[in-house]
């Protein structure tokens, strides 16, 4: 206990200067050399496999991790980044418990998978950390392709268009490149600065100009990069986050928990960020557990991640709610924010009870809060953008939108899932679709 | 990245991994699916004189098991190809023909008599294969009828056999060797004189797996009885190199090219094949257990290491090894080594600890705290601590400079080198030059 922690109101410095790095390090400890060959031991070799199946990138998992068991992690590698060039991200960020892990032969037989993300890790941390990229570009090929959005699925189809020889700008919002997995992601998920790491290892392909500042609607306009390019990809995310829709939104200390993480992203001194001692989040996706679990790791007293559904609705897995709970964060499920109480600054929010049908019970519960976070969803925005399907560019088959020579790929565009790893595949996908389109033209 | 393309006795495949003889050759089917996998070669399994012989309709095969279940032997009591040799000849010309840049080489065991193989050795060269593989090595079922190792144990018939297919054939003959002998150099001589072109080695070893404890029978159990089989597998690699390096250290059959057979698993095996003397490798068991697709680690494996060596092409590791097997008698008696423990490794399970103070020489410590070090005074560098540790490293055999004091001898290592031929304890040492 420190002279901070039960000081209410948003303030910095809750913990011991000591603790922070403590809390955010590395979620999942790499693997030394030992523990990844006894994990790898364990892999099966399954004919095709369902773990293959689970992965939206198709990585060849079997192959990648008896390329470990033998000894030549830097060939597993090559095997994950010819099919996800993020593979190292994936690795740190992917719901692999509800993606390979759980597809594992050896979770059906006895409930413990094969450490798959964590094998991952220990290839691609090899190959990465000698400062090899395992790819050289193809001849140039004379054509030029617009990306617009450094995120994954942006950068996933810059590196596979730049290998295949066309000459790629990337445009992206932001003064740094990564988008959510530099902005957006935990960041004991994502240590050391390993975001700004990959995409300066990413690049190392050649022939691919990153522009900062530039977004879409206010600096550059699809028309324009039509002109200019032969091909665009957009993969410029949500930028804009939905409203709870409640009076008093506008109150001190009601925050979007988007904006929460990507300020703790780029903080330099975690113990300068302040934080309340009430903290509330609502939401029941990856973004509220990341703003819930990390604003207990600074120093919050209370924390609790409200949900209007019922637990099995939650889109965060069982593992990212028990990680929460773990933390002790104080998951209430049932609940719809109904009102904001305080004057100027938030200090009790309400929230009524409601039935797995989102009907209204009458009963209503206030938490006290001095520090809300919203976690409620996001939106694309932009004007000018290609036709949309359920507020999303729509696409067809590798990320054609409804404008000849405009593809997307990633959370702006309809149906996925919005993961990382399904934000590669549709950038790497559509870089292969926009090449065939390219080189068929002559 | 390395050049992995292998050219063996003037038989070219894209990369040195074959499909030995064995069920994964059967077929047509199994074939093209092993060249889409990216095998290099196979040599299909073996072609005998029409009717066909028959299998036994219950289990073929017997195993035996490592942790977690992981197969390290394969016993087997298959006999040669059950189906008609005019089916094998038309879908091997299919194969090759589809496959021209593949190594198809077509393993044969006809019986001893030249009429036989003169009957048969055109059919097979009209195939277009690339090259005959005669299957001296089958050490079950066909070796009571005076075939398959019935041949390879006895030099002469070698030599005979192998003398009617070079007069009877352009192709390249590679004879298939058996283990199941006492001197593996023999045969190989047998084949050299005969005129083989190359020799293959290992066939399966004589082998009872296990035998079931409520019937009594030795598996695979047919009908309450049980034949031995042809063993196979990683369990088999260790006498296979032997017998590989025997070949190749002997100066009479040095250059005999070789294709190495037993227990290749990893990309690692073959190389360790290869630096013996194969020119190549053939590999059946790791198919057979993880299907045609694990020769994409060999492959990806074999073209690292070579690549991070500076090798260029697979002859550059062929025999490279070869210079440094030498006979007990002329190791370095003068090399003082003593096992280091590293500390920060140990899980401090001591096993090290039992084995070298129940079965070795007691010179791990064992402290109150579980920590385990090494007594120089009495460690005579045995290894065994090394080969028990479960942790890779974690134990290493670390050489004493020239000059220090050996504290379990109170003799001074010395830089020169000495052998036993040397040794005043020896009764039979001659006197250094």
């Amino acid at each position: 206990m420190t002279d901070k922690t039960l000081e209410p109101g948003v303030v910095p410095g809750r913990l011991d200067a000591s603790a922070y790095d403590a809390h955010f390090s590395d979620l999942h400890p790499p693997l030394e050399g030992h523990e990844a060959l006894v994990a790898a031991d364990r892999c099966y070799f399954c004919h095709d496999a369902p773990c293959v199946t689970a992965c939206p990138t198709d990585i060849d998992i079997p192959l990648f991790i008896r390329q470990i068991a033998t000894g030549t992690p830097e060939s597993a590698a090559r095997t994950i980044f010819n099919q996800n060039i993020l593979g190292g991200m994936c690795a740190r960020v992917c719901p692999t418990e509800t993606l390979c892990e759980e597809a594992c032969v050896r979770e059906l037989a006895e409930g413990k998978p094969v450490e798959i993300g964590r094998l991952q890790r220990y290839a691609t941390d090899t190959l990465m950390d000698q400062d090899v990229h395992p790819f050289t570009r193809a001849a140039p090929t004379g054509k030029s392709l617009a990306v617009v959005g450094a995120g994954p699925a942006g950068l996933a189809c810059a590196h596979r268009a730049a290998m295949l020889g066309h000459d790629v700008t990337i445009y992206d919002a932001r003064p740094k490149p990564g988008g959510l997995n530099e902005f957006g992601i935990a960041a004991y998920k994502s240590t050391d600065d390993f975001a700004a790491r990959e995409v300066d290892w990413l690049m190392q392909i050649g022939g691919i100009t990153l522009r900062h500042g530039q977004a879409l609607g206010r600096d550059i306009t699809l028309d324009a990069l039509q002109k200019q390019h032969d091909a665009v990809f957009l993969g410029l995310g949500l930028g804009a986050v939905n409203a709870l829709g409640l009076e008093g939104e506008d109150k001190g200390g009601l925050e979007d928990a988007v904006d929460f993480i990507a300020e703790l992203r780029q903080a330099s001194d975690l113990s300068k960020l302040p934080i309340g001692r009430d903290v509330v989040v609502i939401g029941g996706g990856m973004t509220a557990i990341d703003a819930a679990v990390q604003a207990k790791l600074l120093g919050a007293l209370n924390v609790s991640l409200v949900y209007r559904r019922g637990r099995e609705r939650m889109n965060a897995s069982a593992f990212e709610q028990d990680l929460a709970a773990s933390k002790g964060v104080r998951i209430i499920t049932n609940a719809t924010p109904k009102a904001i109480h305080g004057n100027g600054a938030v200090r009790e929010i309400e929230f009524e009870y409601t039935d797995d049908d989102l009907t209204p019970t009458g009963q209503t519960v206030r938490l006290p809060a001095d520090q809300v976070f919203k976690a409620i969803g996001q939106k694309l925005e932009g004007a000018g953008l290609p036709a949309l399907d359920g507020g999303k560019i729509a696409v067809q088959g590798a990320g054609r939108t409804s404008v000849d020579g405009v593809w997307a790929g990633g959370d702006c565009a309809a149906g996925g899932d919005d993961l990382t790893v399904t934000a590669v595949a549709e950038g790497r996908d559509a870089a292969e679709d926009i090449h065939s389109h390219l080189t068929a033209e002559g | 990245m390395a050049d992995l393309t292998s050219d063996f006795v003037g038989i070219k495949s894209p990369n040195p991994f074959w499909l030995a003889s064995a069920p994964p050759t059967d077929k047509e089917y199994n074939v093209r699916r092993a060249f889409e996998a990216g095998w290099g070669g196979v040599v299909w399994k073996t072609l005998g004189e029409d009717p066909p012989i028959v299998n036994v309709n219950g289990p073929r095969y017997g195993a035996i098991w490592g942790a977690d279940r992981r197969l390290l032997g394969l016993n087997n009591i298959e006999l040669i190809t059950d189906r008609t040799l005019e089916v094998n000849l038309r879908e091997i010309k299919q194969v090759k023909r589809d496959y021209p840049n593949h190594a198809v080489v077509v393993s044969l065991m006809v019986p001893c008599v030249e009429e036989s193989w003169k009957h048969i050795l055109p059919l097979v060269e009209d195939t277009g294969a690339d090259g005959i593989e005669l299957n001296f090595g089958c050490p079950h079922g066909m070796s009571e009828r005076g075939m398959g190792s019935a041949v390879g144990q006895v030099p002469e018939y070698i030599e005979m056999v192998t003398r009617w297919c070079k007069q009877n054939t352009r192709m390249p003959v590679i004879v298939k060797l058996t283990p199941n002998i006492t001197d593996i150099r023999k045969p190989a001589i047998a084949a050299q004189q005969g005129g083989a072109d190359a020799v293959s080695l290992i066939n399966t070893i004589n082998s009872i797996v296990s035998v079931d404890l409520d019937s009594f029978a030795p598996e695979p159990v047919i009908d309450g009885k049980g034949a031995h089989g042809g063993y196979c597998g990683p369990a088999v690699k260790p006498i296979a190199l032997n017998m590989v390096a025997e070949i190749a250290r002997n100066p009479e059959t040095a250059d005999l090219p070789i294709s190495g057979i037993g227990g290749v698993t990893t990309w690692r095996d073959a190389a360790e094949f290869m630096t013996l003397g194969a020119g190549n490798v053939q590999v059946c068991t790791a198919a057979m257990t993880y299907g045609f697709k694990v020769v994409q680690e060999m492959i990806s494996g074999l073209s690292q290491w070579m690549d991070e060596k500076g090798f260029t092409s697979t002859d550059q590791i062929v025999r490279r090894a070869v210079p440094n097997c030498s006979d007990w008698q002329h190791l370095n008696l003068n090399y003082v080594a003593k096992a280091v423990i590293d500390q920060d490794a140990c899980i401090k399970c001591g096993r090290c600890y039992a084995a070298c103070e129940d079965t070795s020489h007691q010179a791990i410590a064992m402290s109150e705290d579980r920590v385990f070090t090494v007594k120089d005074e009495e460690c005579v560098a045995c290894n065994l601590c090394v080969n028990v540790c479960p942790v890779e490293g974690c134990i290493t055999m670390e050489p004493m400079e020239p000059g220090t004091i050996d504290p379990r001898t109170g003799r001074k290592v010395e830089a020169e080198y000495a052998n036993w031929t040397t040794h005043p304890n020896n009764p039979g040492a001659c006197a250094a030059e």
